[in-house]
């Protein structure tokens, strides 16, 4: 058997390199990201799925590139792992490339040029964090992914709110990368070689491991969005132009996920049941804080930048349960949870890029952005309705998408719990199985108040009432975005019924992580049933699911008309006969969220401005905050001042100052330097 | 069993309790006009109804989009995938495998979702209403559900609800308090799920209390007609997934056709016992403010976390 495509995957980035710089060209670059940069860029993406998904049933393959420096090569490598995340990054990028095609079309040349630029730089930088076998290409390739998304962020740098969410994103981008560092730091021990198999082999006690997997944890954490590390991403996402905003959220955070099971799994190794429950509480706490302040946003990618956090959670939640059962040495549950975390990966990448790609339709074509002056868009977006329907029913965790899948494997991991000895934990299971499912009916509800607000009802900005009732789908986006959406639609679909076909992909990965996977039999046994142990104990068939439910539709529907008659009469509103309906009386979002504002009042800084009986211009104003900011980045930022301004008393501007402070070193080095 | 003869009694069942999901409907209404000194509504009731309504014209709101429309169908389609995985009558169920407790929520879940999107979708303020009230008694409701059905599961060792059922039915006469939370649990969950008191009044069109009957006031005729049956489903359903974790002697086992006989029996006389019981709960009670059905559900939600602890904590 040959060995995975390594070479075929280099050329992939290099083609993305390629399209990046044609659209610098002098002259002919704008035209060229305008014509064609952004689909063949999907093109490669597809390519790259496809290296991808071969990688996966291929043997690993290395590569060493004398480039980079002297004596410091560039190592690659392509094992079952890497290629998942190729598969992710490929396929998922394909939609948001064609998407950008029509979404970009009308941009100025000169910026056009340069998001061409930024957007493959980026893509072929994701491509290389996943393709690095050792410390150095992998920071070098981080390093730049940050910077590509940060001038991708403040593509509209004019604004000023904008520049100041990409300052917070590069800030925190680079606390993580300093933290990923030292993560490497520390499993290279001083041994001068850094590629990934010399970090494997590193021998550690427990205690630097264990540090080892903090510093590792949180660094990736802060890409992740994790918590209290998440503050850029409810600022950065939305500031973005939306398909960019798809690719960071969709892909950009996988990386991160893809960076932490590398070097947690792979490089540190030895998992320790202690780290999961790490991982477990802050991944528990990620997702209720990401669903309970989405569910307050008015501000769609807002709204949706609260959901990313929430999912990365959900993530999270399967990673700590595998590392709780691997601790434990339950490689086969631990196994399960693994491959309910890199599923759930997956799917969030695709929702989550088809509800951001949907979004950015909204304010690219109706010129929308908060939730409370849409209304009613289905009648004039169809097309981006439906879309946007299938993507929030996937993330909304309801059967048969896909986003059900892994939330179904999240919880049958839980429900492993009773092979554990260890009583605490065992029972602590199921409490983080409580979280998922509290938060999963939560993403229900707010998904419901996104679409009802949003794509239902009548519409609320005067723009488009003028153009009720609907006149046709002349609002709606153009061609490639339709195509570029609904390739992620299809996705969605795609990973909801045939769970099976993946499930068999990701045991792949397991066996090379763990050495243990799920009992290939039983996967093999069938396409249609989804049986990740033993068809006694678990098993889902999402294709009866649907077709039970499709069949039962249409029966109904046929022997209705048949039995009786399909006879309709069209009328006012009825609303219990209340005359004077108008779109001012609909739920807004801020109502729609008002119990779970009551509910949890305390978790969120609110403030509130409730006009009085005699106000001459009531107005209702309702601003809700991070508590985050108050008691960690506010205090962390005046501590930094405050030490950056003690410091800075050094500099005085005089040449002997300085010329004094050199003889002082000297003169210090020179007596304990010896 | 060869597989014809199990797929046709998957259908049968399924046929079975969606025609008999309306009578529970008409018995729970008898009974309740019995103990509140009203003369009783014909059993048959709910049936003439549903004819009644499947004949007239349906009346829509201009902007209805077709969303509006399919709603009722998906509802009347979830509960049908619904009454075909619980097992009612016997445990042999070929299509029960495809989808387990997990699923099962998940199916309430799309029917939820779906009705609360259509709600909103004429743009009314009852609409609008209705839909967060119903969203709101489903985020706790959901999840207390999924756990009380997970107690259930850690003591079967499998989320099938087959298995649990028959795990559950061959076990020594004991008395699990694992188990009486969970039952107390879901007690709660039903009446919440079903728009009972004290969370709903189904019978009720005041506005500030209604929750169910805000979101379908725009329905009408056939759509109505489906929307009406598929609660009476869904009752049902809940009802049958009560007595089979909590009350399970009696179901007839995988290919014990002489059971059935006695099953049908056991069933008759336990779903009587438990309509008479939904309908002296709703007069006992008052309906709770709609503030208080959050505590309701979150001390529904503990007790059914409590319930899972409790398994652990005995197995030690």
């Amino acid at each position: 058997m040959s060995a995975a495509p390594l070479p075929e995957a280099l050329l992939c980035v290099a083609a993305w390199l390629a399209l990046g710089a044609g659209s610098l060209v002098p002259g002919a670059g704008a035209w060229f990201a305008r014509r064609a940069a952004f689909p063949l860029g999907a093109l490669v993406g597809l390519g790259l799925a496809l290296i991808g998904l071969l990688a996966i049933w291929l043997p690993p393959a290395a590569l060493v590139l004398p480039l980079g420096l002297p004596g410091l090569p560039f190592h690659l490598r392509l094992d079952p792992l890497a290629g998942f995340f190729l598969l992710l990054l490929g396929a998922v990028s394909a939609g948001i490339s064609v998407y950008a095609h029509g979404y970009f079309a009308d941009e100025a040349p000169g910026r056009l040029a340069l998001i061409g630029l930024q957007f493959h730089v980026f893509l072929a930088s994701m491509a290389l964090v996943i393709l690095a076998d050792d410390a150095y290409l992998f920071m070098v390739a981080w390093e730049t992914m940050a910077l590509a998304s940060y001038f991708l962020v403040t593509t509209d740098h004019h604004q000023a709110p904008i520049r100041s969410a990409g300052f917070l994103y590069l800030l925190i981008a680079h606390l993580g990368a300093l933290a990923i560092l030292l993560a490497f730091g520390i499993l290279h021990g001083g041994r001068g070689d850094y590629s990934f198999a010399a970090l494997r082999a590193a021998e550690l006690t427990p205690f630097w491991s264990s540090a080892a997997f903090l510093l590792a944890f949180f660094g990736f954490g802060a890409k992740a969005g994790m918590l209290p590390l998440h503050a850029w991403l409810p600022e950065a996402h939305p500031a973005a132009p939306s398909p960019v905003s798809a690719l960071m959220s969709g892909v950009m955070l996988k990386t991160a996920i893809y960076g932490m099971v590398r070097v947690i799994y792979d490089l540190i190794g030895g998992l320790r049941w202690e780290w999961g429950l790490v991982v477990l509480v802050v991944g528990a706490g990620t997702t209720l804080f990401g669903v309970l302040y989405a569910l307050m946003q008015h501000d769609l990618k807002r709204l949706l930048a609260y959901h990313s956090i929430e999912n990365i959670g959900i993530i999270l939640l399967g990673l700590g349960m595998s590392m709780v059962f691997v601790g434990f040495g339950q490689p086969v549950a631990g196994a399960l949870g693994l491959i309910a975390a890199l599923y759930h990966t997956l799917n969030h990448a695709v929702f989550k890029a088809l509800l951001f790609l949907g979004a950015g339709s909204i304010l690219h074509k109706g010129g929308l952005r908060n939730l409370n002056d849409m209304g009613g868009l289905i009648r004039t977006m169809p097309h981006t309705a439906l879309y946007f329907l299938i993507g929030a029913l996937a993330i909304s965790a309801l059967p048969p998408l896909n986003g059900f899948v892994s939330e179904w494997l999240t919880f049958q991991t839980a429900l492993q719990a009773s092979v554990l000895k260890h009583g605490v934990v065992r029972s602590l299971l199921p409490l983080f199985a409580a979280t998922l499912a509290l938060a999963g009916a939560l993403t229900a509800m707010c998904f419901v108040k996104v679409y009802g607000v949003a794509f239902l009802g009548q519409p609320r900005e005067p723009r488009h009432r003028a153009h009720a009732p609907a006149p046709g789908d002349a609002l709606d986006c153009g061609i490639a975005e339709r195509i570029g959406m609904a390739w992620l639609a299809i996705g969605c679909f795609v990973l909801g019924l045939f769970p099976s076909a993946f499930l068999l992909m990701l045991n792949r990965i397991c066996v090379g992580l763990l050495g243990h996977g799920l009992a290939e039999g039983t996967l093999e046994s069938s396409w249609l049933w989804l049986v990740p142990t033993s068809s006694a104990q678990a098993s889902y068939s999402p294709l009866i699911f649907i077709l039970v439910i499709v069949a039962v539709t249409c029966i109904t529907f046929v022997l209705v008309r048949r039995f009786y008659h399909g006879r309709v009469r069209y009328s006012h509103p009825w609303d219990c006969g209340f005359p004077d309906q108008t779109s001012r009386m609909q739920d807004t979002a801020d109502a729609f969220g008002q119990p779970i504002r009551h509910m949890f009042g305390p978790l969120y800084l609110m403030k509130r401005h409730l006009p009085g009986p005699d106000d001459p211009a009531p107005r209702f104003a309702l601003k809700i905050e991070d508590r985050h900011w108050v008691w960690l980045y506010l205090p962390v930022a005046r501590l930094t001042e405050f030490v950056s301004a003690r410091i800075a008393l050094l500099q005085r501007g005089r040449i002997s100052i300085y010329l004094l402070y050199s003889f002082l070193t000297l003169i210090v080095l020179l007596v304990f330097a010896r | 069993m060869t597989p014809a003869t199990g797929i046709a009694f998957q259908l049968l069942q399924s046929l079975f309790v969606v025609l008999v999901a309306p009578l529970l409907m008409g018995w729970v209404n008898q009974c309740r006009a019995w103990l509140q000194n009203r003369a009783a509504p014909p059993l048959l009731l709910p049936y003439y109804t549903l004819a009644k309504l499947f004949h007239k014209d349906a009346v829509i709101a201009r902007n209805a989009s077709p969303l509006f429309r399919l709603t009722p169908y998906i509802l009347f389609g979830c509960m049908w995938l619904a009454a075909g995985i619980v097992p009612v009558l016997a445990t042999a169920l070929p299509f029960a495998p495809a989808a387990d407790i997990i699923a099962l929520v998940g199916v309430f879940a799309l029917a939820r979702v779906f009705s609360a999107l259509a709600a909103m979708d004429i743009g009314t303020s009852f609409g609008g209403l209705g839909a967060r009230r119903e969203m709101l008694i489903g985020f706790l409701a959901e999840p207390a559900m999924l756990m009380t059905l997970f107690t259930a599961a850690f003591i079967a060792g499998s989320t099938q609800l087959t298995t649990i059922v028959n795990t559950l039915a061959h076990r020594e006469f004991a008395i699990y308090p694992s188990l009486a939370f969970a039952a107390l649990a879901f007690l709660m969950v039903l009446l919440a799920e079903n728009a009972r008191i004290p969370i709903d009044n189904p019978t009720t069109h005041l506005e500030l209390t209604m929750v169910h009957e805000a979101m379908i006031l725009e329905y009408s005729a056939r759509h109505l007609a489906l929307i009406e049956w598929a609660v009476a489903i869904k009752l049902f359903a809940y009802m049958t997934i009560g007595i089979a974790l909590f009350l399970p002697w009696g179901i007839a086992e995988a290919g014990h056709w002489a059971g059935l006989p006695l099953a049908f029996a056991a069933l008759g006389l336990k779903l009587a016992g438990a309509g008479a019981g939904l309908a002296l709960l709703e007069t006992v009670l008052a309906k709770l403010r709609l503030f208080l059905a959050p505590e309701f559900l979150s001390a529904a939600f503990l007790l059914a976390v409590l319930g899972m602890l409790i398994h652990f904590l005995v197995l030690d």
